[in-house]
């Protein structure tokens, strides 16, 4: 195989394991997946930071 | 309080930091191998000697591999941000996301568009309009690398924002205050002029191969007197911005700095360690055990380097958690440093105050909330020592963070001489007689990496616990996920970026051993 083919090859499957295999099955939008409004996810990072402290 | 499984943070850090590393294999190589070849392509504009492009193409081809091998790694780290530190994500993405999105549009429209013309334009479009597109995709790189730092060095030096309880998100007050930052200016040519060295080391490197095996001379050659003249500019340049990177760290970073040096007991007129052996039973800032087996200073230096004033106070981890010494502020006000427990103290106030307007908000309370806003913004500056359970935490990995440091200080030096010698004995051909030199050459090329990616762990490793400078704590930002979810994308990156690392070095030297002649592919 010709180096040009080669690099393309990789650059492909490169692509389809972290947008297809790695994005979609193991890097969900964590919060995008959980809540729907912005408003929900504010409120649940802000209970988190209230949650984490040391003295809640 | 909520309980967050210990080794979820620890995974977590893990996995950025071999994300990280293995990316920083790639873009070195792209920034410094770039301008290379740029200067090679210009010899060739100049001169019409068909020689020089030659060489150019020969560069170039190897830039490519590099490039496409290398092209969208670093994308696995903002799926990182997104998955694995949501938290973080959110608190700061007003601010972090800015960079990033321009970085993306910069990358996409500047190097896709004049890196096709760079590799496909040759006997196509006109000889300057390919020098131009050659220059212009790597002065699109330099600027995607800008976004990327300026988003780093926010991060250690957090400015230009104000926090909005209602959103808990950083907002960003001033564009201008992120981008020319000091700290992001002194990464930024730190970092680049960096890469130049490793895009040098490895054009001398291959150069070399070349005349121990008494072919492609000429080429080889005319590569080191290029790559020689640049290596040195660049180590000299980052020389000098490593000096502005460390007073900047002494400024916004005490803690890192103190680590950097294995300063335990503040010291006026204190001195830089030139050489030093840790001592591996110091297990804490506070046992009493000495921190060196063996150290060689340099008198007054650490002062001078972190004041600008030979004669002046640095502070040690002791003294920065027990605070007590004093202060100038920015605007020149003499102070007293807090200690650990006062900025603890401050910070759950911070974050009490959130709760508490959160709560007079939901019941309708405006007057109470606006109170608790004020307290909020008050104490801001130390929200996240709201979050430290014990003052030890604050201290990074000492021994991690000094034997880097030092280690990337000597290799630095080392290529400083280095590229003098190869710059002297390339201009007296003397380089093919000798090959204790070729060698040493080849051999340098690892050196140049381990240089580079040691500033990165400096730099990274230093500024434990905080993702966000005095902000946000690792132990906060991350996701409330599976640690078991983390540890198997971690296995699954490592034999993704070992697979690539492993095509790109084969493809490279089936590439060299053919040489120029295997252009026409």
């Amino acid at each position: 195989m010709k180096l040009g083919k080669t690099l393309w090859a990789i650059i492909l499957i490169k692509l389809f394991i972290m947008f297809v295999v790695l994005k979609i099955f193991f890097f969900p939008d964590f919060l995008g997946t959980k809540f729907k409004s912005e408003k929900d996810k504010a409120d649940y990072v802000g209970n988190q930071l209230i949650e984490r402290t040391i003295n809640p | 309080m909520e309980t967050l499984d210990l080794s979820l943070v620890d995974w977590s850090r893990a996995q950025f930091a071999l994300t990280a590393i293995y990316h920083w294999l790639f873009v070195p190589l792209t920034l410094g191998l770039g301008v290379i070849v740029s200067v090679m392509e210009t010899y060739y504009y100049k001169t019409g000697d068909e020689e020089w492009k030659r060489i150019a193409k020969f560069w170039m081809k190897l830039f490519g591999i590099n490039f496409a091998v290398g092209v969208a790694t670093g994308i696995i780290l903002e799926f990182e941000f997104g998955t694995n530190w949501s938290n973080y994500s959110w608190f700061v993405g007003d601010i972090f996301g800015a960079p990033l999105a321009i970085e993306g549009i910069m990358a996409f429209f500047m190097e896709s568009t004049f890196i096709a013309v760079m590799f496909f334009g040759w006997n196509k479009v006109g000889k300057g309009f390919h020098l131009a597109s050659t220059w212009l995709t790597v002065i699109g790189a330099t600027i995607s690398a800008l976004w990327i730092l300026v988003a780093n060095a926010w991060m250690q030096f957090p400015d230009g924002m104000h926090f909005n309880p209602d959103t808990v998100r950083n907002e960003m007050a001033s564009f201008w205050a992120v981008l020319f930052s000091p700290v992001a200016m002194s990464k930024f040519t730190h970092t680049v002029t960096s890469s130049w060295i490793v895009g040098s080391a490895f054009v001398v490197a291959i150069s070399a191969w070349f005349l121990l095996k008494k072919r492609e001379q000429d080429l080889a050659k005319k590569s080191i007197k290029i790559a020689a003249v640049f290596g040195l500019l660049g180590t000299l340049l980052a020389a000098y911005t490593g000096d502005s990177s460390a007073y900047q760290v002494a400024q916004k970073q005490p803690m890192k700095l103190a680590a950097m040096e294995g300063l335990y007991k503040g010291e006026n007129k204190a001195g830089l360690i030139a050489v030093g052996i840790l001592n591996p039973s110091k297990e804490s800032y506070d046992d009493g055990v000495d921190a060196f087996v063996f150290n060689i200073k340099v008198p007054g230096m650490l002062s001078l380097m972190a004041n600008r004033d030979l004669n002046t106070f640095v502070p040690g981890v002791t003294d920065l958690i027990d605070g007590g010494y004093p202060t100038v502020s920015k605007t020149g006000v003499a102070g007293v440093a807090l200690s650990a427990d006062e900025k603890r103290a401050k910070g759950t106030l911070a974050v009490e105050a959130l709760r508490d307007y959160k709560l007079a908000k939901t019941a309708g309370n405006d007057s109470l909330a606006k109170v608790k806003q004020a307290q909020l913004e008050e104490n801001f500056p130390y929200f996240g020592y709201g979050y430290i359970k014990d003052k030890k935490e604050l201290v990074p990995n000492v021994p991690l963070t000094f034997y880097t440091f030092h280690l990337m200080v000597i290799i630095g030096m080392f290529l400083i001489l280095f590229f003098i010698v190869t710059w002297y004995m390339n201009k007296k051909d003397l380089m093919k007689s000798q090959k204790w030199m070729l060698w040493i050459s080849m051999l340098t090329l690892p050196l140049a990496y381990i240089c580079s990616e040691c500033g990165w762990i400096v730099a990274e490793v230093g500024r434990q616990p905080w993702v966000i400078q005095d902000i946000m704590p690792a132990s906060m930002a991350v996701s409330h996920i599976g640690a078991g979810a983390v540890e198997t994308t971690f296995i699954l990156f490592a034999v993704l970026f070992t697979v690539l690392l492993i095509s790109e070095m084969s493809i490279m030297i089936k590439q060299i051993k053919k040489g120029p002649e295997g252009l026409n592919q």
